[in-house]
């Protein structure tokens, strides 16, 4: 109980230890994660897909292009007939699986990133005018993000993805557009609540003009709402994006990508399945890191979920 | 009561109308629509003609008024690809899809509520564990992997069930599953986070205070109150499975929306892709208003709200 109250008061009191509000967030956050294993596992697990994506030149055994046919369909190093040459096997083209599965972490982590990054952008601005700004203009601008949040989103996306045509900036520009709208309530949401606070209300009484007090006071406070929804929705873009790639409507035939390596797996489903199977483990692992990491953020930032 | 339906009506109507901008304005975007309607090779005089037959030479806004005009009553031209009503095509498929829809949800359904129950009524215990890690998997597991892992399992190995078609009662199970995994992941995670929410409330201490037996304070308490969240849920996802889903009609070749929708993107059948968009928003906005009429009358929080 006695340890409850102190973070409480800390919580409510950022401005009386003389802490830069972002470091008084970034402590909390760390100190948390001492407690919460599954956070941990899946920190780890995301370091080593980010850090996969970012060495693939050094740690790939093979290029991921080069196609040799005589060792087509070679099985994992498991199975008869597979060797330590290729560990997961090679495709049908003979290209070795793990080299591309370790290069495919690059689309996905980049549309991923890239795709939250404006996502986030857009609807950290969008949400932050309409909250401050409130009235009309809010009204406006809410009635359009209920819009979009009524659609189907997935068959939008389709849609906008098959008009478009295959590339990369396409597809992380359709991300992100399409997904800011969440952003955009999460922010707005956060500026509502947090614009009646009690110290914010203590600051503006204090003389504290519009822009400090965006800034100082409301900006920290929203940005760890607004992480937590951000790795849930990378999470959500690898995913659309591979099931784009599975449809062949994401990044070029020729990038090796989780979807698009799902998609040639598909038909030797029967014969192979081991091509179609390992790009799907490398999307539920990356999938499994964001939600485990999204999950202990959200026990650690959000202080109604901290109960149990 | 009456004006919070009557709010919600108009909402409703705003939102379909901000659809039909959307759609028509998509087409638009990528430039000239008869590029995308026709066929690459169609001669200029053919261009020319199909240009004026759709009224695509008019001005934007006298365009937009006509494609509402015909929206409204279920006309959205011919299919490009079958050159037939792009609206009976989707009709046709429809049975298919509320089968795939409503068995998927009812096997999530079947598997996320006694699972949260006894998770969140035991937290901690070996149960709890099990319902948090379906929870979790149904977030992690793309939905079309594993479907191709269930046909490599089921279909290939064991021989157990059909992995494609729609011919007996068995065609239905694999796909259900694969396509009721995602929601029975979240209901999952809501069942036991209502669950955990209700335990601690001051009605509940109460009702075992004054000697309810736990049956009774689960039948009228607990219950009652964690259907509230999962209702919602369920409309809105009743109505997104209703859309049909691309991935997984296509991988088991179920005849309904969803695989008229990949055919119709693989051919570039923009008017039969731009009738499902609308159709499909609207199943959403009708089912998501009803919901939240159900919900207004069991919660009267809401309506005052």
């Amino acid at each position: 109980m006695a340890s409850s109250t102190t973070t409480a008061e800390a919580a409510l009191a950022p401005e009386e230890q003389d802490v830069s509000p972002w470091r008084q967030q970034l402590t909390f956050v760390g100190r948390s994660l001492q407690r919460d294993r599954s956070g941990i596992f899946g920190l780890v697990l995301f370091l080593i897909i980010l850090l996969s994506a970012i060495f693939a030149p050094q740690i790939s055994p093979h290029d991921p292009l080069e196609q040799n046919l005589r060792l087509a369909k070679q099985p994992p190093v498991w199975m008869e007939g597979g060797s330590w040459d290729y560990p997961l096997g090679t495709d049908n083209l003979g290209r070795d699986l793990l080299s591309r599965i370790i290069y495919g972490t690059r689309v996905s982590m980049t549309v991923g990133f890239f795709g939250v990054m404006i996502a986030g952008g857009i609807g950290l601005l969008i949400g932050l005018v309409s909250g401050y700004a409130g009235g009309r203009v809010d009204n406006i601008i809410m009635t359009g993000v209920n819009i979009l949040l009524a659609l189907p989103y997935l068959l939008f996306v389709v849609f906008i993805a098959a008009l478009l045509g295959r590339n990369l900036l396409n597809v992380i520009l359709i991300f992100g557009i399409t997904d800011s709208p969440i952003f955009v309530r999460i922010s707005r949401g956060q500026v509502l609540r947090l614009r009646e606070a009690g110290y914010v209300e203590a600051a503006r009484s204090l003389g504290s003009q519009g822009a400090r007090i965006l800034f100082r006071h409301i900006l920290p406070n929203l940005i760890g709402p607004l992480i937590i929804v951000a790795t849930f929705e990378m999470s959500a873009m690898i995913f659309y994006e591979a099931g784009l790639g599975f449809l062949g409507l994401s990044v070029p035939p020729s990038v090796p990508s989780w979807g698009n390596m799902l998609a040639g797996g598909r038909k030797y489903l029967t014969s192979q399945p081991w091509i179609a199977t390992f790009p799907g483990v490398a999307i539920m692992l990356t999938a499994l890191a964001m939600n485990l990491v999204g999950d202990w953020l959200r026990d650690a930032l959000d202080p109604r979920s901290r109960k149990r | 009561m009456q004006k919070y339906i009557l709010s919600r009506l108009g909402q409703s109507i705003l939102i379909l109308v901000g659809v039909l901008i959307l759609v028509f304005f998509m087409l638009r975007l990528t430039g000239d629509p008869v590029a995308l309607l026709i066929p690459r090779e169609a001669s200029p005089e053919t261009v020319a003609e199909f240009r004026k037959s759709m009224g695509l030479d008019r001005p934007l806004p006298l365009q937009f008024v006509e494609f509402v005009r015909h929206a409204i009553v279920g006309d959205f031209g011919n299919s490009f690809r079958y050159r037939t009503d792009a609206l009976t095509l989707i009709l046709d498929r429809l049975p298919a899809t509320i089968e795939l829809a409503t068995v998927s949800l009812a096997l999530a359904l079947a598997v996320a509520i006694p699972l949260g129950l006894i998770g969140g009524s035991n937290p901690g215990s070996r149960w709890d564990a099990v319902a948090r890690a379906l929870g979790l998997l149904g977030q992690s597991i793309p939905n079309f992997w594993l479907a191709l892992l269930l046909i490599i399992v089921f279909a290939v190995e064991l021989r157990w069930l059909p992995s494609f078609g729609r011919d007996s009662w068995k065609s239905v199970i694999l796909p259900a599953f694969a396509l009721g995994m995602t929601p029975m992941g979240q209901l999952v995670r809501l069942t036991r986070a209502a669950v955990l929410d209700i335990r601690s409330t001051d009605y509940i201490r109460t009702a075992y205070s004054k000697g309810l037996p736990s049956r009774l304070v689960y039948s009228r308490h607990v219950l009652r109150n964690a259907a509230i969240p999962l209702i919602s849920v369920l409309g809105i996802q009743f109505g997104y499975l209703l859309g049909g889903s691309i991935y997984i009609e296509t991988i088991f070749s179920w005849p309904g929306i969803g695989n008229l929708i990949a055919e119709a993107i693989g051919v570039r059948d923009f008017t039969l892709v731009q009738a499902v968009a609308v159709f499909s928003s609207v199943v959403v906005v009708i089912l998501n208003l009803f919901t939240d009429i159900a919900y207004a009358m069991i919660d009267p929080r809401i309506r005052y709200g």
